[in-house]
């Protein structure tokens, strides 16, 4: 029962760590690029909600707040920080995006002090199934991230915008010749990662309603090494990369030895994947070219 | 002409031991107050940081983000080595030196560990996995046992005389250069900018891009390590809290600000960064320290957009430091500082001579091309 208990908050976990690696997968897969401030678009979020939830109160309502300003602020950041680059070595654009983090997490310090928030978003009580205790967040969390990563792969899949995006990410040159817009799409992808980044702040503040200006950067580092571990560019890797991740969070935790070096635990399968399959679990070979 | 270019390979040494036996004079006959202390002790590990890692950053093109992780490696092993010799030697010179080359071998040790899976990543793969080891390391320190590393209380290590701290600091500021310095002017360093250029075009010359990839990871984190266990003398108590990675990204905004693959500009940018830093904490207390960071990170992308925006190339070449110096230091439109052939380029404007020239051949002897040359001229 325990292990089932434990398997359970995993899924819900990496459920998230998901929601957040497909933000990356997806601008790494058409953009070629680190996003590395995306775990800072979660942040941002975070504070939308908590400024959205004392003005007004309503968990829903500030969600949708926090979706469409982190939306614009995705655009934004692609605009003005990495579109000038494009084409540059990705060495330049990986550091501007490491500046566009640091820029976003000292923003929010001065505007809202570096004391960490509560904001309580929704409380729910625990499900019991026989022996089974399972949070309310939990299963949120978990129904939220299945619903949301089908209407992906399903809006990827069948509609002209998801293939165009796919196409993009395939070879972007030939894809410009078959005349879709590239810019476009890349500013898409933007807006769905951000999307899902604020998604993921709501569920990670419903888990645990600290919000602080750091919040968004080791999650957006531990999604990226999840979105790593399934094969960056592949949308099914990096659902697949996050759900691993929680799973080892989840059962590390529980463990009392080996709780604070779960950090540790879960970076050390990043570099054993990537020594022993340094493309990911699902990630195709990229043969370099002259 | 040979020798003004000799001299200009070995400026920075000079400067450098220059100052420093300035300082170490005033040091000697106590002159510098407390704040000079600290300043040139975070001078020196700063410049030692930002050469070693512009080598991996700037000359080898790959993003190490772990930088904080050998220098936290460095700091608690070096340290913990320093006060084990306490009884044995004192505070001597034998101690520093001893503990540094053991934190600097030790860190150089796990450099050839994580540059074996760098030999495979590239770009953005390698910066994920060297700011995950970074992490590792801290985590390992700072979960371990009180008695063994102090665990979340820091590591207790002695703490040396301010007073000729720096000057070792100083030191290995210039064995650093020396060895950094020498090795990117030799053939080794041309490999290693040819990586950089293009990996596949470098082995297909026959260049061992193995080699040099951990050769480079491992200089760059001894060196690191080595700054650690200064960094560990400086502070009475080591705390792994402070080796996160934004620490590293502070060394990479040393590195990009100086200008990528340039060591002097790594060294000045340290510097001036240090000195920023240390004066600025006392005026900016509080809340207000944010804004410090906030600047550095406008800095960062400004300079990194400017310098590598293909959109901006031309706008580049306009408004350059070259040209705003040239401008400011030789004048160049001025004549009274052109040489009489630059005055006379300069005046006559270029279609003026091109229509000068054509029309002296037009007008040359126009019956030359009737009268056949016989004599061979």
């Amino acid at each position: 029962m325990k292990i089932l208990e434990l398997l359970i908050n995993g899924l819900s976990i990496g459920g998230t760590y998901a929601m957040i690696a497909l933000g990356y997968t997806m601008v790494y897969g058409i953009a070629k690029m680190l996003n590395f401030a995306h775990g800072d678009v979660i942040m941002v979020g975070g504070y939308t909600m908590f400024v959205m939830m004392s003005l007004m109160g309503n968990p829903i309502l500030a969600l949708l707040c926090a979706t469409v300003l982190c939306v614009v602020l995705g655009v934004t950041i692609e605009k003005l920080a990495y579109k000038p680059l494009r084409g540059a070595s990705p060495l330049a654009v990986l550091i501007t995006a490491i500046g566009v983090s640091y820029l976003l997490q000292s923003t929010a310090q001065m505007i809202f002090g570096s004391s960490p928030k509560m904001v309580n978003l929704i409380s729910m009580k625990p499900i019991n199934i026989g022996a089974l205790r399972i949070e309310g967040y939990v299963v949120v969390t978990l129904v939220a991230s299945v619903i949301i990563m089908t209407i992906l792969t399903l809006f990827i899949k069948y509609t002209r915008i998801g293939r165009a995006m796919v196409a993009v990410s395939e070879d972007k040159g030939a894809a410009q010749l078959m005349g879709i817009n590239a810019n476009a799409i890349i500013t898409l992808t933007f807006a769905i990662g951000s999307a899902l980044a604020a998604f993921a702040g709501f569920f990670m503040l419903v888990k645990s309603p600290s919000l602080s200006n750091t919040m968004g950067a080791m999650p957006g580092i531990k999604a990226f090494t999840a979105a790593v571990i399934g094969g960056i560019g592949s949308i099914p890797g990096a659902m697949l990369g996050g759900i691993l991740i929680g799973v080892v969070e989840a059962f590390s935790l529980s463990v009392e030895s080996i709780a604070p070096y779960t950090d540790a635990i879960e970076f050390l399968i990043l570099i054993i994947i990537l020594l022993v399959r340094p493309s990911g679990i699902l990630g195709k070979k990229r043969r370099e070219k002259v | 002409m040979k020798k003004n270019i000799k001299w200009n390979h070995y400026l920075n040494y000079i400067i450098i031991g220059a100052l420093t036996v300035v300082f170490s004079a005033m040091s000697l006959t106590g002159t510098l107050s407390r704040l000079s202390y600290v300043l040139l002790q975070n001078i020196s590990i700063a410049i030692i940081l930002s050469v070693s890692l512009s080598v991996v950053v700037g000359f080898l093109g790959e993003l190490s983000l772990g930088h904080a992780g050998f220098m936290c490696i460095g700091a608690y092993l070096g340290g913990k080595v320093s006060s084990l010799l306490l009884p044995a030697f004192g505070e001597s010179l034998i101690n520093v030196i001893i503990s540094m080359a053991v934190g600097g071998i030790l860190a150089a040790i796990c450099g050839v560990i994580i540059g074996l899976p760098a030999l495979r990543l590239r770009g953005d793969y390698l910066a994920i996995v060297t700011l995950a080891f970074g992490e590792i390391v801290r985590s390992i320190f700072m979960n371990s046992s009180p008695e063994s590393f102090g665990g979340s209380f820091g590591l207790q290590t002695p703490r040396y005389d301010r007073t000729y701290l720096f000057i070792v600091g100083f030191v290995v500021v210039l064995i650093c250069l020396a060895v950094i310095q020498n090795m990117m002017r030799s053939k080794h360093g041309r490999a290693i900018t040819a990586i950089r250029d293009s990996e596949i075009a470098a082995r297909a010359t026959g260049i061992n891009v193995t080699k040099y990839k951990l050769i480079v990871f491992t200089v760059s984190s001894f060196f690191a390590g080595v700054a650690g266990v200064l960094y560990s003398f400086t502070q009475s108590n080591v705390q792994s809290v402070n080796f996160s990675y934004n620490y590293s990204i502070e060394i990479l905004v040393m590195v990009v600000l100086g200008g990528m693959g340039s060591i002097n500009g790594a060294i000045i940018s340290a510097t001036l960064i240090t000195f920023l830093d240390v004066q600025l904490q006392t005026i900016l207390t509080g809340d207000l320290a944010v804004l410090q960071d906030f600047f550095y990170a406008i800095i960062l992308i400004v300079i990194v957009i400017y310098n590598n925006a293909p959109g901006l190339k031309n706008f580049r070449d306009k408004y350059n430091f070259k040209n705003f110096t040239e401008k400011l230091f030789k004048k160049k439109n001025n004549p009274a500082h052109m040489t009489d052939d630059e005055a006379k380029w300069n005046r006559v404007p270029s279609k003026i001579l091109v229509d000068e020239v054509l029309s002296t051949k037009i007008q040359r002897d126009p019956t030359a091309s009737v009268k056949p040359d016989k004599e061979g001229k």
